[in-house]
């Protein structure tokens, strides 16, 4: 597969106290949805910018294209949205985007398509700072899919919309993944990640803290939750001694219990049932996202 | 360039703050036309300024240019807010990333203070030909063409002036506040050529001409005293007002050369700038 974005080693230090990212590297791959996870603050956004050029690194490298092209050119192929969409707020949609094209040396013709597609044609001809955040937004996707870009970065999409405006803009992403454009979406809201997107970087306080499939980071051995009524501390004993359990720990009142290798629930049923413990809870449950980002981004 | 020009205009002539304030600059340039119309006639004292010979060929040309160059505040806000508006907009960096660099964002600013300053230029000269041709005593077409350098200075002039009203927008990024800064700048001139006047007496001008507004400013000396009416009082108060009103290309180096670093630096400042 064809690596569309390259990052090596990069730093970007803001004065002397803030290392806003850290020795950071990894790949975008052509055909694939990528997200960038982090809590606010983690330097996700810096590292768009700096693979934007509107953000000077301080050390390391990026390339596009495999260093076939200047960052200057490749952004001609690229499509992006940053935090907030940024109009000329006194021109119309069709002009603003009229003014895209110009930049990106693009005939006009796909700006009336385009509009269509986010719904906004009825309000072409309204200025842009007469639109909703709702409306921006979508003009935004607009605006950078106008060059039918190869790969397109957006950075906190669904950002202040409301529950309306981030379904309908997630069904938008979907669509453009489905076409087979490779996207690269920044985003704190994890189950936005796990609905849309394929890959996932984790960054906290711009360290890499993992890189990889949805599908590799979700698909631990899963775990136990485990309850019973009375002898709690036998309980405990017992689960270290069955093979395959990794790690035990209380939790309100239940425990759970993190498996390392294949283990059914009637399995570890049975044997606790033969060893004289009666449970009154069993549930076996796969980590979700989220569980899995908060024990990565957790900082012991 | 024809691209980068086109993009500028394509954000400047759907702004309508900068249309009037573009079309008022021209209404008033034309309206240099009406100083012709100044007319005294109190019974004995009859007084027409155009038959002064302020509309007399060359003279004309320097006196036009002179007023018409009071005139650039206009376009210096449209410069100013067009460079600033793109950073409160945040659009600067929307254009960046819509693929175009810092270099051309840079150019596509500057080719079109140049192209504000070629139009000014050739509408004052079109207006002084007017009024050249109407009130002149003098139209033979080898009179007409003499001194027609202060046209030229007077484009450089505005390029330059217009370059360091793009430099101080890139700099404080608010345009209220770039044309403040503009006003400061000038007092510090002020300041620096009084202090200069009060320590060294001498040779002051030539330290003074380096500097950015001083040497625009010398560019197109005042026209006044050079007026015949003026200068016979003169002579009968006992003044000597003998000067030497031409353009120095000494004055034309130093002044490009700002425009130069102007626009350098602005380049400069906005490729170590994080958006």
């Amino acid at each position: 597969m064809e690596t569309i974005l390259s990052l090596k080693n990069l730093h970007k230090k803001f004065g002397a106290a803030i290392h806003a990212v850290n020795d950071l590297s990894f790949d975008i791959k052509k055909g694939n949805v990528y997200g960038i996870l982090g809590p606010n603050g983690s330097g996700k956004s810096t590292t768009l910018g700096i693979i934007l050029n509107v953000v000077n690194k301080t050390s390391g490298s990026f390339n596009w294209y495999g260093g076939n092209l200047t960052t200057h050119q490749a952004l001609k192929k690229v499509g992006a949205i940053i935090e907030r969409p940024n109009f000329y707020p006194y021109m119309t949609a069709t002009q603003n985007l009229a003014l895209v094209c110009k930049i990106k040396r693009i005939p006009f013709t796909k700006i009336e398509e385009k509009l269509k597609a986010v719904n906004l044609y009825e309000r072409r001809n309204s200025k842009f700072s007469t639109y909703s955040l709702g409306m921006k937004q979508r003009l935004a996707i607009a605006s950078a899919l106008l060059n039918d870009p190869e790969i397109l970065i957006l950075d906190e999409p669904t950002n202040g919309l409301d529950p309306q405006g981030i379904h309908e803009i997630r069904v938008l992403i979907k669509e453009i993944a489905q076409n087979g454009t490779t996207i690269l979406l920044a985003s704190h809201l994890l189950d936005e990640v796990e609905k849309v997107c394929s890959h996932v970087v984790v960054i906290r306080e711009g360290v890499k803290l993992y890189s990889g499939t949805v599908d590799e980071m979700v698909a631990s051995q899963g775990l136990f939750e485990l309850k019973v009524d009375t002898d709690s501390e036998k309980l405990m004993e017992l689960l270290t001694k069955f093979e395959g359990i990794a790690s035990i720990k209380t939790e309100d009142d239940k425990i759970i219990a993190t498996l390392n290798k294949s283990v059914s629930a009637s399995e570890i049923n049975n044997y606790l049932f033969h060893n004289g413990i009666v449970l009154s809870h069993l549930v076996k449950r796969k980590p979700s996202l989220e569980q899995q980002f908060l024990t990565l981004t957790n900082k012991n | 360039m024809l691209r980068l020009l086109n993009i500028e205009i394509h954000k400047l002539k759907y702004s309508r703050a900068s249309r009037v304030l573009v079309f008022i600059y021209f209404i008033l340039l034309t309206s240099i036309a009406l100083i012709a119309a100044i007319k005294f006639d109190i019974g004995p004292v009859k007084f027409h300024l155009a038959d002064q010979g302020i509309f007399n060929f060359p003279y004309i040309w320097h006196f036009n240019t002179y007023i018409a160059s009071i005139l650039k505040f206009f376009l210096l806000l449209v410069i100013v807010s067009m460079m600033a508006n793109e950073y409160s907009n945040k659009t600067l960096k929307q254009n960046l990333i819509d693929g175009l660099s810092k270099k051309e964002f840079v150019l596509s600013k500057f080719y079109t203070v140049v192209l504000l300053a070629l139009v000014s230029t050739i509408f004052v000269f079109v207006v002084s030909l007017i009024l050249g041709y109407s009130y002149s005593d003098f139209n033979e077409i080898s009179i007409v063409t003499t001194d027609l350098e202060y046209l030229f200075a007077f484009f450089v002039k505005l390029v330059a002036f217009f370059s360091f009203g793009l430099f101080l927008g890139i700099l404080v990024k608010r345009s209220a506040f770039a044309v403040g800064a503009m006003l400061v700048w000038a007092m510090v001139e002020g300041f620096a050529k009084g202090m200069l006047y009060w320590k060294f007496d001498t040779m002051v001008a030539n330290v003074m001409q380096f500097f950015p507004l001083e040497a625009m400013s010398n560019l197109i000396k005042e026209p006044f005293t050079r007026l015949g009416a003026v200068k016979t009082v003169a002579k009968q108060v006992g003044e000597d007002l003998s000067k030497d009103f031409s353009v120095q290309p000494l004055d034309i180096v130093i002044v490009l050369v700002w425009t130069a670093i102007f626009v350098y630096a602005s380049y400069v400042l906005l490729k170590k700038r994080d958006l």
